[in-house]
């Protein structure tokens, strides 16, 4: 990473998931690469997620979510950033977000209209997630 | 013998209490009428002539004069933050853990409107706080620029985003404003630091508002004044439920006391979650925290009670007409010092005792949520959970005068129709009968360990 740029990252699992040890291992992983990891936890509402990027000053939201609802806990996201006036907030999901064996293309599509930047299937590494943020953001990491 | 003398300015009554400290014996106590608009003095000299009998009819030299105070207004205080569920709640936190009463609290960008709010409201301190350290910056930096524009000489506490302080600092300063930074109160977004910014609050009580309040002449015969009332009285519970190396606490602790203009309560403990399976969550609550209910008081604030309570609940709790109840509320609001006479009166009085308790310590005490998932239900916390707190202190006026205080403490407790209100369940009832309160927080300063042998030895149990 940069030397005089850290990027902040809201972290957490949204809706009324309880999945904590996905959510440890993303922090753990986050946090090893460099990055200010905020991590507002389990059953986090949008609200949170958007409360914690405004005072944090953060950069980008990562939410994840593994109870198949994520469609419906993320809808609104982007629309309420935008009214909180961190609209250009970068945003990313990921896990099991639909119920049931659905064409992940087709998913990823509804993220990505839904105003999430990317959308990681079930199975992503946390590397590939690591390397699209640097990539995103136009840092070079540091090792 | 080494006497102290503790002292309690309040709105109403000056309230002196003597202490042999080595036997932490209480000697004596008395009150006089407040008198801050002629000369503090007057009120605290008819108090020492009433316990001068105790001293064979002079004064003695003693050891230790001190003094909290209320008066003319008390601290009265504004706290600004960014969001309104995290550093605006942060902050109103720190200025009532540090005796303030908070006449108002903003969020976000402050607007043109808003500063004239605030100047309307005339603070003697304001509150700045907003963004974690390293977090956003351009929204306190903003509020300084608005804040700056304030017409009245009021000073600032600023306990934000550590990034933007010294700005803070400097914009306010060129405008002329007396400035005092000090840690934030949410460095991070789950850790709560209201310690640093409640010292810095008391050090400009004692500095500023001691003077302001015309509450220095007094000082020439006391020792200082050393903090707000509220202040006091959690510094006495702290002290009563930690103890310190010497001697042992009580451990956890609530405190319920009753006044004319407010019901606060406060409550000493941790507050986690005592059943399995129960996720925290919101922002962290103080191990000592206040809540103050402006609309729940016995006379200045009667109509706001039953305008919050309603006539309804009050004469089902009574027994008595809607009426009746209406009118002698009315009367007690006109006339503060009107104490029950009749049976009906008193009943009345009870029942607004007893709905104010209720609903003073519900607003204070953690709820539990029941969320419906996937996976089947899960109970989410949101504040303190109280219901294993072992000791309920009863305080104020109403309930250590009152003929059956129990009566009206037992409303703080465990409600079975309630389910989900986390108060205590089966914690002991006490009365502070001798008003001792204040005067152990005043004594703690000094004589920390006779502080807590008193408050034990006259906190008594109700049964």
């Amino acid at each position: 990473m940069e030397q005089n740029k850290q990027l902040t990252l809201v972290l957490g699992v949204i809706g009324a998931d309880v999945h904590a040890v996905g959510n440890r291992i993303l922090e753990y992983a986050l946090t090893e690469a460099g990055f200010k990891v905020v991590n507002i936890g389990v059953m986090a509402s949008q609200e949170e997620f958007i409360n914690a990027a405004v005072e944090t000053n953060a950069d980008a939201i990562l939410v994840s979510s593994l109870y198949g609802h994520g469609e419906i806990d993320c809808r609104g996201l982007r629309e309420k950033a935008i009214e909180a006036g961190i609209g250009h907030i970068k945003m990313y999901v990921g896990g099991n977000l639909v119920v049931g064996k659905q064409d992940w293309q087709e998913v990823e599509k509804r993220f990505i209209n839904m105003g999430f930047d990317r959308a990681y299937p079930p199975g992503t590494m946390p590397q590939e997630a690591i390397d699209d943020i640097v990539k995103d953001f136009g840092i070079t990491q540091k090792c | 013998m080494e006497l102290a003398l503790l002292i309690d300015f309040g709105s109403t009554y000056t309230k002196v209490t003597a202490v042999d400290v080595a036997a932490a014996e209480l000697i004596a106590t008395a009150r006089g009428i407040t008198t801050v608009e002629t000369n503090i003095l007057e009120g605290l000299g008819q108090a020492l002539e009433q316990i001068k009998p105790h001293f064979g009819g002079v004064l003695p030299d003693f050891t230790h004069r001190l003094a909290c105070s209320s008066a003319a207004g008390g601290l009265r205080m504004v706290a600004i933050g960014l969001v309104k569920e995290l550093t605006v709640e942060a902050a109103r936190q720190a200025a009532l853990g540090a005796g303030a009463r908070i006449l108002g609290v903003y969020a976000q960008q402050l607007s043109h409107s808003e500063i004239e709010q605030i100047d309307a409201l005339c603070p003697d301190i304001i509150l700045l706080a907003g963004g974690t350290d390293g977090g956003n910056k351009e929204v306190i930096i903003h509020n300084a620029k608005m804040l700056a524009a304030c017409q009245r000489a009021t000073t600032f506490v600023v306990a934000g985003n550590k990034s933007a302080a010294d700005e803070v600092r400097q914009i306010l300063v060129q405008a002329g404003k007396d400035v005092r930074v000090t840690a934030n109160v949410l460095p991070e977004l789950n850790k709560l630091n209201v310690e640093p910014a409640r010292d810095t609050i008391r050090q400009t009580f004692l500095e500023k508002i001691v003077e302001a309040k015309g509450l220095r002449r007094a000082e020439s015969y006391l020792q200082g004044i050393l903090m707000p009332t509220p202040a006091a009285v959690l510094q006495a519970a702290k002290l009563l439920a930690e103890g310190n190396e010497e001697e042992k606490g009580w451990g956890d602790l609530l405190i319920v006391d009753l006044g004319g203009a407010t019901t606060d309560v406060h409550s000493i403990a941790e507050g986690y979650p005592t059943k399995s399976g129960v996720t925290y969550k919101g922002l962290p609550e103080p191990y000592a925290k206040r809540t103050v209910e402006g609309d729940l008081g016995m006379r200045v604030s009667s109509l706001s009670l039953l305008e919050t309570v309603g006539s309804r609940k009050l004469a089902a709790i009574s027994g008595l007409g809607e009426q009746t109840i209406q009118e002698y509320i009315h009367t007690v609001h006109d006339q503060v010092e009107t104490l029950p006479q009749t049976a009906e009166q008193w009943q009345i009085d009870t029942a607004m005792a007893k709905a104010a308790t209720d609903l003073a310590v519900e607003r204070h005490s953690g709820i539990l949520e029941t969320m419906w998932t996937p996976m089947g239900a899960i109970h989410v916390q949101h504040g303190k959970d109280l219901t294993e707190v072992p000791y309920l202190i009863g305080t104020g006026g109403v309930i250590v005068k009152h003929p059956n205080p129990k009566e009206i403490l037992q409303e703080a407790l465990y409600k079975p129709e309630q389910p989900t209100v986390l108060r205590p369940q089966k914690a002991k009832l006490m009365l502070d009968q001798e008003y001792i309160l204040a005067a152990v927080g005043l004594l703690a300063e000094v004589r920390p360990t006779a502080a807590l042998r008193l408050a034990k030895k006259y906190i008594r149990p109700l049964d």
